[in-house]
């Protein structure tokens, strides 16, 4: 009998049982369990949640390997972390250690200014942040497994999530329509690889999963992302930086599963106390700015 | 034509549904109560089990998908779906729908990185199915009238019991239809004989 592991059916397949769902920032035990007792599909271990890495300031690496231990060891769920990018050291560290995805992330300082990691050799999966189809095809040619928009991590901003999901799905739209003949110059002006856009044409969707994430603040943030066509959605800073984590989890997670319900969102945004306060994007430097990063 | 519902809070819903459809029953969204009265089967995709246990509760589904699962009517659970319908998980003291005679060991290959693709003959299906686990789940031991179709290294990662098909890996994410054949024709027999008990009464 053959038996392989870390094929790309098994890589991407991980990420198609996420759909629907809400992956969750944590940065402890205790966060975890809330977010798996909330109904979280995953959670992200970290060693700060975005919106204090901004406020933090200085470089940000992958978080303490006792930080993402503790935090598999309490959850049943599957638990990622997250690698600067281009760093094939904490990449194949938080393989080592059976983390069972990683985001190869802008939120991260870049170890790499030109060269993401080569995604493919690994076992782990990999999800990584795009803005566009170029980016996402680059991403998918290297081996990422599941993509996410980049947005705007730890602003509580939502309009540069949204920018990016249209901007991808008016891409994929456009290729999924072509003639295969113009696939080769479409490559080309995207900077993509032809083969991925061979696959989307054949598709006529992306060949993996696609979350939303960066400056989701509200249930209705959620619902928007879904609304848009997202597979599910990443809440970084927005749920433990609220009044009640606990309530605020379950509403991101009845929201984002019940997107078209609105009466349900009416409800489960009742009391929920006050949301990050949220920046405005056009206020950043372009050095702050982290869907900058990634190449 | 028969229609099979698809639970479809979370998970790979998408693909359950091309995979019925491509072998031609209609698919049907279920997400509501309403939705359970119209269909004559019902597949619980992969997914995450704790989360769409949650779910499932946050909808108040439980006592109408119990009550579906004593209707006759088949049941067929992919990976988390095996887990929501087993009557028993290791190392847990609650279970969910409850209604298979089987006991699940979760996450028992192990994390992500020991998810694997394997070769698997199944009884009654066909040799060489193309078996895609994900952090998958095994039966650990099944109760009377259990038949077990499909076996991996001892494990048991496919079975059937009456109306209810269960399975440890993917058959939705891998081109080959045959398992979801093997339900559908298990939908066809069950409406056929509830059709049949209907006109007896009539």
């Amino acid at each position: 009998m053959v038996i392989q592991t870390g094929t790309e059916r098994v890589k991407r397949g991980m990420a198609e049982m996420q759909k629907g769902g809400v992956i969750m920032d944590v940065i402890n035990a205790e966060q975890a369990k809330i977010a798996e007792a909330a109904g979280a599909v995953a959670v992200m271990a970290l060693e700060r949640v975005p919106s204090d890495i901004r406020s933090a300031g200085g470089v940000a690496r992958m978080a303490d390997p006792r930080i993402v231990e503790e935090v598999m060891d309490a959850v049943s769920i599957p638990v990622m972390a997250k690698v600067r990018i281009g760093h094939k050291v904490e990449a194949r560290v938080l393989e080592s250690m059976g983390v069972d995805y990683i985001d190869e992330s802008e939120v991260l300082t870049p170890a790499d200014e030109e060269f993401h990691l080569l995604k493919s050799e690994y076992t782990v999966p990999f999800v990584c942040g795009c803005r566009d189809l170029g980016e996402a095809a680059r991403r998918i040619g290297e081996g990422a497994s599941m993509l996410r928009t980049k947005g705007e991590p730890g602003t509580g901003n939502i309009v540069e999530a949204v920018r990016h999901i249209r901007k991808v799905h008016a891409q994929v739209r456009k290729v999924a329509n072509m003639a295969k003949d113009e696939l080769m110059t479409e490559a080309k002006m995207l900077g993509a690889p032809f083969e991925v856009l061979l696959e989307i044409n054949r598709l006529g969707r992306l060949p993996v999963v696609n979350f939303a994430a960066g400056g989701i603040a509200t249930p209705a943030d959620a619902a928007l992302m879904m609304e848009l066509g997202a597979d599910g959605v990443f809440v970084g800073s927005g749920i433990f930086k609220s009044e009640n984590p606990e309530k605020f989890a379950r509403a991101i997670v009845e929201a984002t599963t019940n997107y078209q319900d609105y009466k349900l969102i009416a409800e489960v945004s009742k009391d929920l106390g006050i949301p990050m306060k949220g920046m405005d994007i056009s206020k950043l430097s372009q050095q702050d700015r982290m869907q900058e990063r990634g190449w | 034509m028969v229609k099979i519902g698809v639970l479809a809070l979370q998970g790979a819903v998408r693909e359950h549904f091309n995979a019925i459809e491509a072998v031609g029953a209609t698919a049907i969204e279920v997400k509501h109560q309403e939705e359970l009265q119209d269909i004559d089967g019902l597949v619980i995709p992969g997914g995450e089990s704790t989360a769409m246990r949650k779910l499932i509760d946050y909808d108040d589904l439980m006592p109408a998908l119990q009550r579906f699962s004593l209707s006759g009517k088949p049941m067929f659970g992919t990976c988390a779906g095996l887990i929501l319908l087993a009557n028993k998980i290791i190392d847990e003291n609650k279970t969910h729908i409850g209604a298979m005679n089987v006991e699940v060991k979760r996450n028992s290959f192990g994390r992500q990185i020991n998810s694997f693709e394997a070769l698997l003959d199944l009884k009654g299906i066909g040799n060489g199915f193309p078996a895609i686990f994900i952090r998958a789940p095994h039966i650990v031991r099944v109760g009377a009238n259990v038949e077990i179709l499909g076996e991996y290294e001892g494990r048991i990662v496919l079975a059937r019991d009456g109306q209810y098909l269960g399975c440890s890996f993917h058959p939705e994410l891998a081109e080959d239809t045959r398992i979801i054949e093997y339900f559908v024709h298990m939908v066809e027999e069950s409406k056929r004989s509830i059709l049949a008990q209907l006109k007896n009464v009539l």
